[in-house]
């Protein structure tokens, strides 16, 4: 029998600092690895880390949110939090994936996109739009896995994928706890309702049809027993990326359209809105 | 006016002396300002009218409006005339149903006005209630959600158009509101006609949760379907445009064209504010701010809006080969 978690512990197990991150992942499931650095336009970002390796005989992009696990680290990798250099990082990695018919797999784990001014200035949003935008219409397959942290934008902007995995006890939400709280009801420490109320677990997303599946974890986090959480997520990894294989490009661009164009919950009336205001009076 | 005498009189300062002079040709310069001197030499129409004003609830007669950065009152018959743009500039928030005036008279027809919103994640807290709030945004502002969508023509040119509200939930971006913009780009691309968005949005809506998250695929797919015919998407960013619509649709659009002193950013200034602990400068996240770091194309004052737009679309439609000039074009 598992432990219970609500959601708000599901919110600390996925910040657990033991927790396997993006580089664990790839020094557990690959048996060759380069990591690609810069966007050649300004920076290297170290939150995000990718690159192209080898996972049991086949050759991947690999594209994941970097969390650091002491202070140094953190800073160096800004607590996983994304500037648009890392964005445009993994830009320029989508394109060279379908250059060479790589399948790109992302490893989702951070809190949201850098909120400086630094960030601002260069275009964090569009960083992100682009990156949506490219990953809508890349003729390779995609696979996402939220390991950690799924926070926003600064996750869907290397989140856009042909199926999407989600590990037990990792979240997914349109702003991370804290922040909702904060603009729903100007209080920050309210993140626990707001963890709950926002439906943001992988068993949430998954009942909402959101996510493909979910990847268990050991009893209490997969900090617990790392290399076996990651060879789970490897076995999965490697079954869907058969299966999509296998698909014609243009099935594969039309089924991801698809996947998302169904996502929204609306009722259709036989009624049409009347918005306040006076008809158009034109001179 | 002897401008001669009075200048030899005050010549001491060059500076003070002008200043004079035009204070006492005030006269002259509200001319200037309200663009009526502007007229006689152009004789070009009005670039466009807003509709009917809804009663603002702020004054109370109803008949002066304050402008937020200047402060002076302004009669509202008058500066509705004047497309709600302040002497001073500043660019007032129009409503979803005031900007269609933008397009040519009685050709904007809405679609998909029956979509409405559920409450997915039936979110209830102790300090806010979605499905409430949607009672009461609906009966605010007359719509079913923070958008609308449909069809019009702009000096005779067919587009698709979607227009955000803001006074719904701050013009959040959910279900509906990507609903209807990912059915707008479908229509463009089906009739092979340019898709226009003018947007005004705090971001993402929270009540949705992740779904709200989806929503930014979801239009960005059905964008890029409409790029592979080469029809072009035009976004108008108005005060303000964060988050969610900047991090999908809006800053990724062929053309950004932003009005004067729009607030744009991904991040919002309080949550930089936060972060950095410290003040950020005035004109941080402006237009001005985002046109100067190249994010954006161009900034348009509302009254040459129409004819701007009227000009790009010409230049894109490739429908159109006629070398005829657009109506207001000089």
């Amino acid at each position: 029998m598992k432990t219970a978690f609500t959601a708000w512990d599901k919110v600390q197990i996925s910040r657990n600092v033991q927790r396997p991150r993006t580089l664990d992942y790839v020094r557990i499931l690959c048996d060759d690895f380069f990591e690609f650095h810069g966007d050649r336009r300004y920076a290297d970002d170290a939150a995000i880390v990718a690159g192209v390796g080898r996972i049991m005989g086949r050759s991947v992009m690999i594209i994941g949110h970097q969390k650091g696990r002491d202070t140094r680290e953190n800073m160096k990798r800004n607590f996983g939090m994304p500037k648009p250099d890392g964005y445009r990082k993994a830009l320029r990695l989508f394109h060279h994936a379908e250059k060479f018919a790589l399948p790109v797999i992302c490893l989702i784990d951070t809190p949201g996109a850098d909120p400086s001014m630094e960030s601002e200035s260069r275009g964090q949003g569009n960083a992100i739009a682009e990156n949506i935008l490219v990953m809508a219409q890349l003729r390779t397959p995609l696979v996402s896995f939220v390991i950690g942290e799924g926070g926003s934008g600064g996750a869907l902007a290397i989140g856009v994928t042909d199926r999407i995995y989600m590990l037990e006890h990792s979240i997914y939400s349109v702003a991370a706890p804290e922040a909702s709280a904060a603009i729903l009801w100007r209080d920050s420490s309210k993140a626990a309702d707001a963890a709950k109320t926002m439906r943001i677990t992988a068993q949430d997303l998954h009942e909402m049809g959101i996510v493909d599946a979910i990847v268990p974890e050991p009893d209490g986090g997969a900090h617990l027993d790392p290399e076996n959480t990651v060879r789970k997520v490897g076995d999965l990894l490697m079954n869907s990326l058969e299966a999509l294989s296998t698909i014609p490009t243009q099935t594969l661009l039309a089924q991801r359209y698809q996947k998302y164009r169904v996502i929204g919950a609306f009722n259709t009336l036989t009624t049409n809105q009347h918005g306040n205001g006076e008809p158009l009076v034109f001179p | 006016m002897q401008v001669s005498s009075f200048y030899s009189a005050h010549k001491n300062t060059t500076i003070i002396t002008m200043e004079y002079m035009w204070y006492n040709c005030k006269d002259y310069l509200d001319d200037v300002r309200q663009g009526t001197m502007k007229e006689l030499f152009r004789r070009a129409p009005k670039a466009f009218t807003p509709g009917e004003q809804t009663p603002d609830q702020q004054t109370p007669d109803n008949m002066w409006v304050k402008c937020p950065t200047c402060g002076e009152l302004t009669y509202v018959k008058q500066l509705r005339d004047n497309l709600k743009v302040c002497r001073c500039g500043h660019h007032m928030r129009l409503s979803a149903v005031e900007w269609t005036g933008l397009f040519d008279s009685d050709t904007f027809v809405e679609h998909d006005g029956n979509i409405t919103p559920l409450d997915p994640l039936n979110f209830v807290s102790p300090k806010d209630n979605y499905a409430q709030k949607l009672r009461e945004s609906q009966l605010n502002t007359g719509l079913y959600d923070a958008m609308i969508g449909g069809e019009a023509s702009l000096m005779g040119q067919p587009l698709q158009v979607t227009i955000t509200e803001f006074e719904f939930i701050g013009g959040s971006m959910g279900s509906v509101f990507g609903e209807k913009i990912a059915r707008a780009a479908e229509r463009a691309y089906e009739l092979h006609v340019p898709l226009l968005t003018i947007n005004a949005s705090g971001g993402a809506r929270m009540h949705e949760g992740v779904i709200s998250l989806m929503q930014l695929p979801k239009v960005n797919l059905a964008l890029a379907r409409l790029g592979s015919i080469g029809m072009p998407h035009i976004a108008v960013m108005t005060d303000p445009c964060y988050g969610g619509v900047l991090a999908s649709y809006a800053s990724v659009a062929d053309i950004i064209i932003a009005e004067p002193g729009a607030r744009i950013g991904f991040a919002g200034r309080r949550v930089i504010e936060q972060t950095i602990r410290q003040k950020l400068p005035a004109n941080f996240q402006s237009a001005e701010f985002l046109l100067e770091h190249g994010m954006i194309d161009m900034i348009v004052p509302r009254n040459e809006m129409r004819l701007t737009l009227a000009r790009l679309l010409r230049l894109y439609t490739t429908r159109d080969t006629s070398t005829a000039p657009i109506a207001a074009d000089v």
